[in-house]
This record gives C-alpha cells, structure tokens and sequence, in this order.
C-alpha cells in the first residue's frame, strides 16, 4: 500500500464523509464525534446522502460480483475531488487496497483508484492530512488502545496513538501480544464462532491485566466484538472510537 | 447456522496440544522478532528485497529452469524432471533399483512430504529412514508434520516419551536429552547402512549450480556422509539468480523460521565427491518436482510460489494457534497451506477451499513474510474463486440481497429505520441468522439505524450535502 500521495485537502478544507455503515446502524455517537472534530478542525463536511456500504463484507465472503456493485454505487456517491475521511481502518483500507485488488481487470478500474486515492483514514487524516499532532482539552482516562488490523502497513495506529497521547489526563498503557487480531474479521466472527472467541477472549484477558478505564480503536468492528464478548461474559469493558475521546476532550475543556 | 471444519476441529482439539501449539508457535514468532529488529535497522526493507528477488525467478523460471540444469550438469550432476508426485517417486525408486540399493537415509523436505515418499517407499520394500528428529518422532507415529520447520509442534515430551518406549527405544523417560540420545544411537547406525542419501534444498544458485541445504541437527550431513548416492528433490522455484543472493536468503530463513542468526549447518553443494575429495557420495541427482507448480505460476496466486519455507506465517497467525496445523488437513498449514494447498491440489480445488476462509484477513502472514507475500490478498482471491465455482461454504452469509439493498439507498435508509425492531426481539426471533449466531457469544449493540443522518440533517448549523 502506498499511501504517499494522496490528495490533500484544499484550503477550504472541503471534505466528504463516509460515515460507515456500522456507524449508520449502530454507532451514530461516532460518526457524530467525527463530524464535531473534523469541524473543530475548520472542514466544511459533505456527507453525501446516498452512501451505504464500502462494499466490504462481500468482498471479504469472495463474493466480488456483488462486491463490486456496491463499490460502483460508493464511487458515484463519493463524485468529486474532496479527500474522503472514513473513521475507520477497515472501510478506508476496502477503497484504497480491497476494492482495487476486485476491479483489476475490470474497466472502470481508473474510476475505483481515483477514488482509493482520495480515500483517508481519520486518524491519518488529522495528523498526517491536517499536520495536527497536539490535542488541546483535557481526558482523565487510563486508554488501551487496540491496534485495528487493517491499519497494518499504514500510518493509521500511530496517528491515533499520537493524538491520544498528546490529551493533558489521557495515558496509554501497553498491554500484551497487541499485534494480534481481535477476532472479528466480519463473517469470520459467525462462521468461525470458536476462533474467533478464542481469539477475542485472549485480547481481552491481555487488555484487562492493564487495567485500562476504557479501550480505545480506530475500528469499531473490533470494538463491537470485544466489547459484546465481554458484556455477553458479564464482564463489560467500555470501548470508545479514538474520535470520541478527542469529542470528549474538546467538551471538557470548554473548547466544543 | 453450520459452521467451518476449521472451527469444528479447533473446538474439539485436545488442551494440552492446542497449549503446545500456541507456546511453540509464540516463541517462533518472539525470537524471529528479537533477531530481526536487534540485528536490522530496517527488516523491512530486506523483506520486500528478498520478495522481489524470488518473484523475479517466479516470473523468469522458463529462463532459469534451463540454466541451472545446464549448471547441475557441467558440475557432474544427473538432472532428472518430474511433472508429477507419482513420477517424482518413480524416479527415486528407478535410481534406487538400478544401484541395488535397499536402504535410504533422508533429511526433512516439504517436497517429498508432498509426494508421500516415504509412505511409498515402504510399500516398494525400501527402508527409508527420516533422520530430522521431528520428522523421526512423525514417522515412528505413522502421524503427520503439523508445522514447516517445527513438525512436531503438537506433541510434547511426555508424547515422545511414550511413542518411543512403544517402538523399542527404551523404557519411559521424558527426559528430552535421554530423548535425544536414544534417537541418535538408533540413527547413527542407519547412516552407516544406507545406500542413498535423500535431501531437498533450500536453494538452488542459478548463477553456480550450488545447492544449498540448511539444518539444525547435522543430519544431511551425516546422511550424506556414508551413502554413495544423493538424491536431492527439489520444487522448480528453489532457484535463486545468484550467489550473493543467500547472503540475504540465508539470513531471512533463518531469523523468520527459528530466531536464529544462522541455522546451525549451512551445507553448499557443488556436485558428486571429486578426485580431490576422501569421502561423499559418489553420484549425485537432482529431480525437479512439479507437482501443481506451473498451474500455480500460471494463477494470479503466483506469488506464493516465492514461499522459502520458514512457518513464520504460521508461528503468528492467530487462527493457526487455535487451531493447529493438523486442521488444515494438509502437507502446508498455516496461512501460506490456507494458500498453497487448494492451488496444489488442482482438480480437487473444491475439497480445500474452505481453508482460504480460515482467517480473519487480520494480515500478520505479510507482515511477517521474509518474502514479503501478500497473503492476505491471495486468500481473498482464492475465496472469490471458490465462489465462483459455486463451492458451498457453510455459514456464510449470501450477499446478493445485501448488494441489492446496499445499491438502493432509499430502501437503504428505510431498512436503517425498520432495523430498529431488533432491539425489541428475543435472540432466536432475530430475522437474519447470522445475528443469531453473532448472539450466541455477543451481545448486540442497540440498534441506532438512521439516528446519525437525522442528527445531521437537523443541525443549527446545516452542513453541506449532497
């Protein structure tokens, strides 16, 4: 992945959202942080109404016919030349390096890139795009942050990890085997139910030993899954997108 | 809702092996880290290297193949081609009758596991000897490897212990060193009886014709110190373009498989024993082994074929760990076996490809690749071939109505809203199975469908959209 040169905002900081369909379903408290920051940050925010899905879950299944259909419809949605910010590794990761790989030989294939190109992770986005690397406010929290899979060989996870280490109150602690999966990876979770938890029950007895107050991602896929293995457990842990504790930063110091 | 014959196997595998599995497979992957980043400034970059040169050869084998035969033959070497595991046998057995010779030591290669050598061998009335401790313990077992370079992984000592009293090489004791020495008594003698050495390779310089071999226990070296024949069987994308090339070879193998700087014998081989020389094998031959190979040089999966062997793709993945390597009911586990085995297996592509679907797509096999091979990407295209070969996978999710609602953004944006009713059903109620099954380890978040785009919609300060 290369993820060099991709388009920067202009200087009116236009961008376009894409709020992720997990957001859309079940985590509107994140895509909501996202649309706060990013305008804290002086973008102006085009959420295009007709976005649904990345395109994502059947590309995973090996379904790339019906993949590809749901990527056509995000790449007309997503016209224009505004950078794209997702809040999410795992969407952002489908538009610029999964979606790529199913249009190979397809012809619209310019099409696709244009769009991978123009395509950011939040994190990445804020620090990288937007140059920020001080967060102001103030997060009395003790943070484990949960290295999403799908920011492996981007500069996503340490973006975040920039941020959130920046905050006055906000410490991460380390905790062990963190450059193994959570255990989600989308169907995988149903189809490989024993696995999966295996893997899930392993992350969380790692996180606990450190005694985090909260767990933190770029990807609440992950958090979905370690938070409800461990609330189905009894034994919830609160787990919060990175762009919710920079939300919640902003508020408490009267910044928001 | 089924579920995958991954997970089933992991599920009823037994404590302690899958206990061994994963501390084994840890430390591979703890030690690889230490060697590489201590010793590296940027292991990384030596990776992508490595990866370039062997794709290279992958793509250019038509110009190699011819070369290093041409090397192998000037160097004294008798050069034998075999399209297929059968013929691969065949010819060991032609070379093995032809000298009279009953007794074979080997050393571990992946390639005759392929191939079954062994197995065949016996039925023809040929000793063959496994002379790798691991690959040992496997043969007196009648079991199978479970890992690359660790085949024995899944046992432990108290295994050991009790499959060598069983075959006479003592009375219990799991004390690894006794272990190791009973071992090495009965095998010495079986060095000293052989009349042919078998050994892969690990390399083939197309520059020289040197084969290069590399071992922890000395055994190919002892195989092929007594025997007067060497037969060395080799998959055709062991070549390497050059010498120096081993330099960064050598070093990736072994510092990616064991955490070591080197392995502890490193053998370059030039040819049969010459005047000059007091001992070795007298004759040397070298069989090229196919065996699905150019069927997977000619896929878009071509880039495994760069694959050096060294399981550190298994030692870190997480589904490798849970599961061991026996569930993947294959010579090659792990995520490069999830690759390699349905491509290998040609016509019976169907059998295999569900272990492409083992995996979370979580991509620590790339990261940790010393040929840096995209894995990850390789099982989603062996995925979407599955698919397209109308191979049932049991579980998963059709995603043609997905695609249809997803493609509609006002049913879209209806079925948000209308989602909100699974907040009010009872789990086994739930309209979508997959949610059943989510529920079945999870607790599902509240539904919020729609929430967010009516938040955004009705905003004081109303944003732009589109």
């Amino acid at each position: 992945m290369n993820l060099d040169h991709r388009v920067l905002p202009g200087s009116g900081k236009r961008v376009q959202l894409m709020a992720t369909c997990l957001c859309d379903a079940f985590y509107d408290d994140v895509a909501k942080a996202t649309v706060e920051v990013l305008e804290y940050l002086g973008c102006t925010i085009e959420f295009p109404e007709g976005q649904t899905c990345c395109g994502q879950p059947a590309f995973n299944g090996g379904d790339w016919d019906a993949s590809r259909k749901v990527v056509r419809h995000t790449v007309k949605t997503f016209a224009g030349d505004a950078p794209v910010v997702v809040p999410s590794g795992s969407c952002a990761a489908m538009m610029f390096h999964g979606a790529i790989l199913e249009f190979e030989k397809e012809a619209d294939l310019a099409d696709v890139k244009a769009l991978g190109h123009r395509t950011w992770e939040l994190g990445d986005f804020i620090v990288n795009g937007l140059g920020i690397t001080n967060w102001p406010g103030r997060y009395d929290a003790v943070v484990a942050f949960h290295r999403s899979c799908h920011s492996r060989g981007t500069k996503s996870s340490e973006a975040a990890t920039a941020l959130l280490s920046s905050i006055a109150g906000t410490t991460i602690v380390p905790f062990g085997e963190a450059e193994q999966c959570c255990g989600f990876g989308g169907t995988f979770s149903v189809t490989f139910p024993n696995i999966s938890g295996a893997m899930g029950d392993l992350k969380l007895d790692h996180i606990r030993k450190a005694n985090p107050s909260v767990l933190v991602s770029g990807d609440m896929s992950c958090m979905m899954h370690l938070g409800g293995l461990s609330e189905k457990e009894g034994k919830p842990i609160k787990t919060q997108h990175f762009v919710q504790v920079l939300r919640d930063a902003l508020k408490n110091g009267n910044l928001l | 809702m089924k579920f995958q014959a991954i997970d089933q196997f992991a599920a009823n595998l037994k404590p302690s092996t899958q206990a061994a599995v994963y501390d084994g497979s840890k430390k591979g992957y703890d030690a690889r880290t230490k060697t590489l980043f201590d010793h590296f400034e940027d292991p990384n970059r030596l990776r992508r290297v490595a990866g370039e040169i062997k794709q290279h050869v992958v793509e250019n084998l038509d110009t190699y193949l011819p070369q290093v035969e041409a090397k192998l033959q000037a160097n004294g070497v008798i050069v034998h081609w075999a399209a297929t595991a059968e013929a691969a046998n065949q010819t060991v057995l032609d070379i093995m009758r032809a000298r009279n010779a009953k007794k074979m030591v080997k050393s571990k290669t992946m390639v005759s596991e392929e191939t079954e050598l062994a197995r065949f061998l016996d039925k023809n009335g040929v000793e063959c000897v496994e002379t790798d401790l691991g690959e040992f313990i496997i043969q007196i077992d009648g079991d199978h490897p479970s890992h690359l370079v660790k085949p024995i992984i899944h046992k432990n000592r108290r295994d050991i212990a009790t499959s060598f009293e069983k075959h006479g090489l003592g009375a219990y004791n799991d004390d690894p060193q006794t272990i190791t020495q009973r071992a090495r008594v009965h095998l010495r003698k079986k060095y000293l009886e052989a009349d042919v050495a078998l050994t892969g390779a690990n390399f083939i310089s197309a520059e020289s014709g040197r084969l290069v071999l590399v071992t922890n226990e000395g055994n190919s070296r002892f195989c092929l110190a007594a025997a007067k024949t060497h037969i060395a069987m080799v998959g055709i994308e062991k070549i390497l373009p050059r010498d120096r090339d081993l330099a960064l070879l050598l070093n990736l193998l072994a510092r990616s498989g064991t955490g070591q700087q080197l392995t502890v014998y490193t053998e370059f081989i030039t040819g049969p024993k010459s005047a000059a020389q007091p001992d070795g094998p007298e004759e040397m031959h070298v069989i090229f082994v196919d065996n699905g190979r150019t069927d997977v040089l000619a896929s878009e999966c071509r880039d495994i074929l760069r694959c050096i062997r060294c399981g550190a793709c298994l030692n870190v993945c997480p589904v490798y760990r849970q599961a061991s390597g026996h569930a993947y009911r294959s010579v090659y586990p792990g995520p490069v076996g999830a690759v390699l085995t349905p491509l290998l297996a040609g016509k019976k592509f169907p059998e295999f490809a569900d272990l492409p679907k083992a995996s979370s797509l979580c991509g620590a096999c790339n990261e940790v690749c010393p040929v840096n091979i995209p894995i990850p990407d390789l099982l989603l295209r062996l995925r979407n071939k599955g698919k397209e070969e109308h191979v049932p996978s049991p579980g998963t999710p059709p995603m043609g109505p997905w695609a249809l609602l997803a493609t509609q953004p006002t049913v879209w944006k209806s079925a948000l809203v209308g989602g909100k009713i699974i907040n009010h059903l009872p789990t086994k109620l739930l309209p979508i199975p997959a949610l059943r099954a989510w529920e079945n380890k999870h607790s599902l978040p509240e539904w919020k469908g729609g929430d967010f785009r009516k938040w955004m919609r009705n905003r004081p300060s109303k944003p732009t959209t589109s």
